[in-house]
This record gives structure tokens, C-alpha cells and sequence, in this order.
């Protein structure tokens, strides 16, 4: 029977994983280092904060893998014998396999900083990184101040997990205002007063310069790039964007650049060999989007994809439309097509920001076609099925706008703010 | 890692956070409270029971309504679920446990020996707990009060004073509001003055809470209850109408369109109770499959029981003779039967597909349960059914189900197994209404595209134990019989997936292999298989 071996347990290898199990009954393994079951990476934030424990983090009940015959594995794969199709694990042991799929994830970046590998530095990625943060952050008394580096979604996520516990946050964000090469000015402005709200030191157009240690090895301070100031800290976090976890495949003959380089089926340069999810790089940006997305939702796609093309289904990768979704503290965010931080040739933001300064909207067309290309939308849930149909439709901004009750997803009995919405883009084309 | 619980036992500091000086004091102001309620417990003489009765309800008042606004208004609005598994009362800790035995043996007591709390017997005066609480009463109803007084006063204050507490915990949310504000109307209102003036007007109607429905109100149909409806005039006929047509008319039509949580979460008040005060423990709830199975043997059982019970309940003092009375014992049972196999050949037909193998299920306790009515039938004789007296039937459901699984274990261990024991495993109502929710109705929790993220909030913070994200991450709606609607998997969920929606039938159940975001041909293709 062939042998299917997954390296990586997060959403895209668990994803293949089922869906080759659906269409057939190939063997199945799965191989980690990390933990030994499947668990949302995504939600670990909140077993620090306390909304859960660790089991409610795995989706699937630890009698779920066994009844479907889905073999699970730990270990650390350090070299993959591409002629042998062998995986060769650190200890010595060794796996065979027919198809290898690589799922390894990401990895935390780290740009040089001095002190970057001292005692209280630390990613927040995986699970040991949770369990290293409970060590040097447990309370208010032991980590008295905590220090983030870089303004993405891991860093306001880990400046709410800190905030949580009453640990006093320093928030370096390098750019003058937070996210904002992803999110519109207005925005990123909003969310820049909601971090400050929840009471986050956040310095933006800031840069870290180094970290500094005390006599055993451990986190001291930090100092900032532009001022020299130096701030007094119990733990880093450094959280400037992720990498593709593969430098084990680097001395393999499996093409790599920043990650392992795959074809539209997700296959790598050598037969059989497969990789998905974060860690995999397409040879061109699909549709617009990056050639590495490090996204839950895509490395959900590749799964199912790849799945089919294992059993004997050969399919390309071809994600729908953009979405995505975050959220920032007490504010939801919802991406569905594209929003560029700042309109490219030919097009338009519309722009609404409520007064309660927690929810805003940003509306992206084409000005010329007038044709709607992607929303942004804070503080206000909208329908995925809607806007996906209607980005398929290609329907103009009017339209939309004048159609946004339908998309409303909020729950039952919120205020609505269709018809604020509606005059305000009314207004804005009897000015322009 | 905080992924072991902790249980701590140290009083100083058992959390991982510190608590806020004025949280401090506002617990102390509380227990002082329950304080004073021992104290009368304990048969002390007050100088003045008005007056101490009243202190000790207002402190009770004060202390939650002071801890409340501290916790919550001196943060910005949003989602307040930090640290509640570090702390020991809502983690199964020490005074998780220390909670439930308490709770537990309140129960106990108030079931089973009510003279403990000072219920005067033989025409005595009221003493201890329940003489504390006699100006209160006399001054609604003019009668002393009882241990289901003194119980129903706390269920009240509870309701009323957790019910602050969770408005202002979800001051985001309208529907939290609003559906918390229904139930503390319907128990200040419907369960407990109501009645009261009842009383005033007409001490021969017995107890009634209008919104309590048959069969969770297992003693409607009891004799002495239809007697004392049909012995006080119209009002009371009037009463023993809206009694039957709540849960005939009035149930089927609500549930259809809003689903089972107009009654339980809206209006029901052991939905009250464990939706305010019980609000700390719905992460206790277990999501696991082996739950689910006993959940549904567990539940449909009291349903069979409760639907036999009552059967034999109101067979008893029917007669043979239709000179007596219209209403014969034949002509009961036929009814019975002729209304279950209605709905039973109903559910066949046109919902056959949806219930799958749970048919088989069905079929069986359906005929089971006709085999049974119709064995009472042949072998009854006055006051026997099936060789055994109705009324010991009877007793045994009040004792088993009424007193044991819904005081003792639904409300006595909230801190221990979560806040709708009762209501996900034993009420009767509960399932009846879950089956017209799961077969007939227009409601449903929609899932939003394919933004879910798995990350398991919904299930962690769901008070019936549905594991809520197994449906969200495929993109399928959840439409489950035990979902009371509470909301709170929309309300906690980071990415804005849930939905709580009354839509058209058409495709409400929608199982997807593949979620949306992916190539359209894909998601053919899987849905295929």
C-alpha cells in the first residue's frame, strides 16, 4: 500500500491528511516535533490568556486519528534522502515513504538584532514558545515590563496576551503607523488609538537597535535605534513576520529559495515530493497575491488540493478570492478581494469611519469601470458567500454599497450602519 | 503552562492575576449578605427580621452590582473571558468544589428536609431560614412563607443580580442584553410575584408560573392541581386552557420560527438561572462525543418517562364512564396515542432523510412507548397501572427527575460539569422543543464562508457542550436539537463566523466537504465524494 508521509501537523498537513483519508485508504503518516496531536495555532494566545486550555486548542479528539487510521508520529525530521525516499530523524531513526508532503510551517524572523538569542527573547509561534513565555511572563511580578518588535498580527496579538495579565507593553512598530503597509491610512490609524485605549506603550517609527543582557544570559533591556533610549524589559518579542521552516531541506536536492519552490500543483522540482501551506513558494504570485502565503486559510486550500492530486486526481492550486480575517483586541477585522494600502493605478478608496472611532469600512473600486474590488470592513461582521458572489459578478461599487444590508452578518439586534455608509459615499460622489 | 488547572489552595493568591481592591471589597459585602442568611440559618434572634432581611438582600445586591462594574466598566467594551480558567471557581479548582457541595447540600436540604431551614410543621411558626423570610411574605401574599418562598426569593435575587452582571459583561451586545433582560422579567414577573398575587386574589388556584409549560411543569396535569383549577371558576378553567395550549399551540408556532431558545434562553427560568448565574461555568460543559451519546439516551429517556408518567398521572383519576365525565380513560388513551402516532407518521414522512439512521431510534421508543400506554390500559385497574399504583409512578419522577436531576445536579453542580446539566441532559421540555428545532423550524447558526479558524472558542465558551467549531470549520450550519441560542459562540467568536439566524427551511442543513475561498471545480469535486 502506498505510503503517504505528512512532515508538519498544523492545518495544511492535517488537511491533506483527512482529505486523502476521504478519497482513500492509502497509509498515512504524520510527523511533528511539535506536539504530538493537531492543535489551531491560531487560538494559542488564548491559553495564555486564560479563555482556554491547551486540549480545547485540538480540533479533533485524540481517539479521532487512531479511528481513521491516520498514523501520528514525533519526531524531528533532519534530512530527507530524496534517492532513497527516506526521511532520516535527529536520534537515528529512519521512515520510508512514496509521497512526501512537506507542511512545515513558518518560523519566527530574527534580523541580526544583538542579543536576539538571549534568555527572554522569543518568537510567539509554537507551542514551546506559549510554554516559554508562561516561564518568563507568568504574572506582573516577574515580568515587569515586556517588549514587542514589529507591528504585524503576531505582535498585537502578543501585546493582548501580555495585556491580559497586567504586564505593561513597549510596542516597536517600525512603520508611522501600525500594519500599514497592509491596512489604509485610516485604519491603521484607528487601530493605532485602540491600541493606546487598551493602554500598549506603542512607539511607532521605532526600531530596535539591541537587546541587552544581565550577568546570567537573560533579557535586561532594550535599546531603541533612533533615541538610544533604553528600556528596562523581562522578555522580548520578536515579532516581525515569519520565514518558511525549512532549512533542514536546504543540503536536499529539493529546490528552495525563501521556501520550498512548487509548481501550480504544489509539486516540488522532485517526483513525489509535494509542499503546502506556509512553507511552500509558488514561482509566481497567483492572482495577484504573494508567492508564499503564510495564511490559515491557504494552507487549508493547499491541503485539500494536494489531496486530490495524491489520489490520482491531479489539480492545480487555484485559490478564489482573497479573504482573510483578524482581530485587533476588541476589534474584528474582515478582508474579502483586495485592498491595498494605498489605491494602485486606477483606483478609488471609499473610506466610512464611525464616530465611536472602533468601526470603519474601506471600499476598493476601479475608477474607471467603476467595478468592485475588495472591502475592508473593522467592527462590522459581513457574509464571505456574499461578497465572494459579488466579486465573481463583478458588480460595481454602487451596487455594493447600495446592497450592504444583504451582506450584514452582525448579530442579531446591532445597530446597523448601512444607510450612514450609504449617504456618506453619496456625499463623497456629489463632492468629487 | 497553563494548560493544567490550577488549583491552588492558597487563599492569598490563587489567580494568576491580582484582584482589584474594590472587587475585594465588594466579595466581602456579598458574603457579609449570606452572612446574616446563615446567621438566620442558624435560628439567631434579629432585634428587627424586616430590617435585617431587607440588609442582608441589599448587600447581596450591592456586593455583586459593585464587583460587576469593577470588572467590567473600567475596561473598554469586548470580550471578558481572561483568566477564567486560571481562576479556581470557574476551573473545577478548590472553590469550584467548595461551591458545589455547598450548592449541593443547600439542595438536599431544601428538597428532602426542609425543617432544617426552619419549616414550621404542625401549624408551628417558621423558624431559622424560612421564619427569616416570613415578613417578605406576608407582605406579598399575607401567608407565612415556605422553604419554595425562601427558594424562590434567592432564585430571584440571583437571576436578577447575575443578570446585571452579565448585561454589563456583554455591553457590546444587544442580543446578550436583551435576552437577559427577558429572563429577568420572566422570573421577576411570571415565576415569582404573579403568583403571589395569584394567591391574594384566589388562595384555592394552586401555584402557577404562567411561562413554566408542561412537561417541564411535570405536575400540571397532577389531580389535585386540575381540581384546584376546575374548583375556582373561570379563571382557573381559563388557566388550565392556557396551560394546554402553551405547549400544543403556542411552543409549536415559536419554535418554528425562532427555535427552542424563545423558551430557553428567553423566558425559561432554569435557562435564567444558568444563563446569569451560572454564566461563570458554561466552559464547563463537556464537548466530547461520549457526552453527545449519553446526552441523547439520557434525555429522550425522561422524555418517554415524563409523557408515560403524566399518561398514567391523569388515567388514574379519570373514570370509565362517560356520564361522569367526557373525558373517558378509553378516550384519553386513544387521544394519546392518535396525537403520537400523528406526529411520529408526520416526522416519517416528510423528515426521513434528515433523521437517518436516528430513525430506527425513533420507531423504537415510539412503539415502545405505545406498547406501554396501551399495557396500562388492559392491566389498570382504579389507582393501578400496570400492577403499580399511578401515583407511585408519579412520586418517583417528582423524586428522580424533578427533585434529584434538575435541583441537586442541574443547579447544585454548575461549578462541576457546567451551567445546563439539567437542561442538556434530563429536561423533558427541552427535548421535545430540540426535536421540533432540529425537524421544523426556521432556526439555524449560520457559519460564515470559510473564515473559520478553527481556533475553538465557540465549543470552549458553549453551555450545552456542542462542539460548535467541528461544523463552523467545515462551513456547515449548525442545527442541533440541544442548541438553546444563547449566542455566546457568535458573541466570542474572534473572526466573526457564527450567526444566529431564522431563515427559510431550504437548505438550512448543509454539509460541506469544502469551504468556500477555494477553486469552485474543487469544491464540486469534494462535495462529490
Amino acid at each position: 500500500m502506498e505510503h503517504i508521509v505528512i512532515i508538519g501537523n498544523g492545518i495544511s498537513g492535517v488537511t491533506a491528511a483527512r482529505h486523502i483519508r476521504k478519497l482513500s485508504d492509502k497509509k498515512i503518516t504524520i510527523v511533528s516535533a511539535e506536539t504530538e496531536y493537531f492543535f489551531s495555532r491560531t487560538a494559542l494566545m488564548y491559553v495564555y490568556m486564560g479563555h482556554m486550555k491547551f486540549e480545547h486548542t485540538q480540533p479533533y479528539e485524540n481517539w479521532f486519528w487512531k479511528k481513521n487510521n491516520i498514523n501520528l508520529k514525533q519526531g524531528l525530521v533532519n534530512q530527507i534522502d530524496t534517492e532513497q525516499k527516506t526521511l532520516h530523524f535527529k536520534g537515528g531513526e529512519s521512515l520510508n515513504y512514496d509521497k512526501l508532503i512537506i507542511a512545515t510551517g513558518s518560523k519566527p524572523n530574527k534580523f541580526g538584532w544583538p542579543g536576539q538569542d538571549l534568555d527572554g527573547v522569543m518568537g510567539m509561534y509554537h507551542k514551546q514558545d506559549l510554554e516559554n513565555l508562561e516561564k518568563h511572563a507568568p504574572n506582573n511580578s516577574i515580568c515587569k515590563r515586556a517588549v514587542i518588535v514589529g507591528g504585524g498580527l503576531i505582535g498585537i496579538e502578543l501585546a493582548e496576551m501580555l495585556n491580559s495579565r497586567d504586564i505593561p507593553v513597549t510596542f516597536l512598530v517600525r512603520e508611522d503607523s501600525f500594519w500599514n503597509g497592509v491596512l489604509p491610512q485610516g485604519e491603521s490609524e484607528m487601530i493605532n488609538r485602540h491600541i493606546k485605549n487598551h493602554h500598549i506603550d506603542l512607539r511607532l517609527s521605532t526600531n530596535l537597535k539591541e537587546i541587552k543582557s544581565d550577568e546570567n544570559g537573560k533579557v535586561k533591556s532594550i535599546i531603541i535605534e533612533e533615541t538610544g533610549e533604553e528600556i528596562e524589559c523581562n522578555l522580548v518579542g520578536l515579532t516581525a513576520g515569519v520565514t518558511p521552516n525549512i532549512d533542514f531541506i536546504k543540503d536536499s536536492n529539493i529546490e528552495t529559495a525563501k521556501g520550498v519552490k512548487v509548481n501550480r500543483f504544489l509539486e516540488t522540482n522532485i517526483p513525489d515530493i509535494y509542499a503546502i501551506g506556509d512553507c511552500a513558494e509558488q514561482h509566481e504570485g497567483i492572482n495577484g497575491r504573494r508567492t508564499i502565503e503564510a495564511v490559515w486559510y491557504t494552507g487549508r486550500m493547499m491541503g485539500e488540493t494536494v489531496a486530490q492530486t495524491i489520489c490520482s486526481n491531479r489539480l492545480a492550486y487555484n485559490p478564489g478570492h482573497w479573504f482573510n480575517s483578524a482581530k485587533f483586541l476588541d476589534i474584528e477585522y474582515q478582508t474579502y478581494g483586495w485592498v491595498f494600502s494605498k489605491p494602485r493605478e486606477d483606483e478609488a478608496h471609499f473610506h466610512w469611519k464611525h464616530e465611536d472611532d472602533t468601526k470603519c469600512i474601506t471600499v476598493c473600486y476601479n475608477t474607471n469601470t467603476n467595478e468592485f474590488l475588495g472591502i475592508n470592513t473593522f467592527g462590522i461582521r459581513m457574509r464571505h458567500e456574499i461578497f465572494d458572489e459579488w466579486l465573481t459578478e463583478k458588480r460595481d461599487v454602487e451596487y455594493v454599497i447600495n446592497h450592504l444590508p444583504e451582506a450584514n452578518f452582525d448579530p442579531e439586534f446591532y445597530t446597523k450602519y448601512e444607510a450612514e455608509i450609504l449617504s456618506a459615499f453619496n456625499k463623497k460622489l456629489q463632492t468629487v | 503552562m497553563s494548560n493544567k488547572l490550577n488549583e491552588s489552595m492558597s487563599l492569598a493568591k490563587p489567580d494568576a492575576t491580582n484582584m482589584p481592591i474594590k472587587q475585594k471589597i465588594a466579595i466581602a459585602i456579598g458574603f457579609i449578605g449570606l452572612f446574616l442568611l446563615t446567621l438566620a440559618f442558624f435560628n439567631t434572634s434579629f432585634p428587627s427580621k424586616n430590617l435585617f432581611l431587607t440588609l442582608a438582600l441589599a448587600l447581596l445586591f450591592v456586593g455583586v452590582i459593585i464587583y460587576s462594574r469593577s470588572s467590567y466598566l473600567s475596561k473598554l467594551e469586548g470580550i471578558k473571558n481572561d483568566g477564567v480558567w486560571f481562576k479556581s471557581i470557574s476551573s473545577r479548582g478548590f472553590w469550584g468544589w467548595i461551591l458545589g457541595i455547598v450548592l449541593t447540600s443547600f439542595y438536599i436540604v431544601l428538597y428532602f428536609y426542609p425543617k432544617y431551614l426552619g419549616l414550621g410543621t404542625n401549624g408551628e411558626e417558621n423558624a431559622g431560614l424560612i421564619g427569616f423570610f416570613d415578613p417578605l411574605s406576608k407582605l406579598l401574599s399575607g401567608r407565612p412563607a415556605s422553604q419554595w418562598f425562601v427558594y424562590g426569593t434567592l432564585y430571584t435575587v440571583a437571576i436578577l443580580v447575575f443578570g446585571y452582571k452579565f448585561i454589563l459583561k456583554y455591553r457590546h451586545n444587544r442580543y446578550q442584553q436583551l435576552r437577559t433582560i427577558s429572563v429577568m422579567f420572566f422570573q421577576l414577573a411570571f415565576a415569582f410575584l404573579i403568583p403571589e398575587f395569584m394567591y391574594v386574589m384566589n388562595s384555592d388556584l394552586p401555584y402557577y408560573d404562567l411561562k413554566s409549560m408542561w412537561p417541564l411543569n411535570y405536575y400540571i396535569f397532577d389531580e389535585w392541581s386540575v381540581k384546584g383549577f376546575l374548583s375556582s371558576g373561570n379563571i382557573g378553567l381559563a388557566f388550565l386552557i392556557f396551560g394546554i395550549v402553551s405547549i400544543f399551540v403556542v411552543s409549536p408556532i415559536l419554535t418554528y420560527k425562532y427555535g427552542k431558545r424563545w423558551y430557553c434562553s428567553w423566558v425559561c427560568g432554569c435557562g435564567g438561572l444558568a444563563e446569569t448565574a451560572g454564566d461563570s461555568f458554561r466552559q464547563l460543559s463537556s464537548k466530547k462525543l461520549s457526552a453527545w451519546k449519553i446526552e441523547r439516551w439520557l434525555i429522550h429517556t425522561v422524555l418517554v418517562f415524563s409523557v408515560i408518567m403524566t399518561t398514567a398521572m391523569i388515567y388514574t383519576y379519570l373514570g370509565y364512564d362517560k356520564n361522569d365525565f367526557w373525558l373517558t380513560r378509553g378516550l384519553f388513551i386513544s387521544l394519546v396515542i392518535g396525537l403520537l402516532t400523528l406526529v411520529f407518521t408526520g416526522v416519517i414522512l416528510f423528515k426521513r432523510h434528515e433523521l437517518g439512521k436516528d430513525a430506527k431510534y425513533g420507531a423504537i421508543g415510539f412503539f415502545v412507548v405505545i406498547m406501554v400506554l396501551l399495557l396500562m390500559h388492559f392491566t389498570g385497574t382504579t389507582n393501578h397501572v400496570f400492577y403499580i399504583k399511578g401515583s407511585a409512578l408519579r412520586s418517583a419522577y417528582g423524586l428522580y427527575i424533578g427533585s434529584i436531576f434538575s435541583g441537586v445536579i442541574g443547579t447544585g453542580f454548575y461549578p462541576i460539569l457546567g451551567n445546563r446539566v439539567w437542561c442538556r441532559f434530563g429536561c423533558p421540555m427541552a427535548a421535545i422543543l430540540g426535536f421540533q428545532q432540529r425537524l421544523f423550524s426556521k432556526f439555524r447558526i449560520t457559519t460564515n464562508g470559510g473564515q473559520c479558524i478553527s481556533c475553538g472558542n465557540c465549543s470552549t465558551y458553549c453551555e450545552m457542550g456542542i462542539d460548535v467549531r467541528a461544523y463552523a470549520q467545515k462551513g456547515e450550519n449548525i442545527v442541533r436539537s440541544s442548541c438553546v441560542g444563547c449566542g455566546i459562540c457568535a458573541a466570542v467568536c474572534p473572526r466573526g463566523v457564527l450567526k444566529l439566524e431564522n431563515d427559510s427551511m431550504d437548505g438550512r442543513i448543509n454539509p460541506n466537504e469544502i469551504l468556500l475561498g477555494n477553486d469552485v471545480d474543487l469544491m464540486d469535486l469534494v462535495n462529490k465524494q
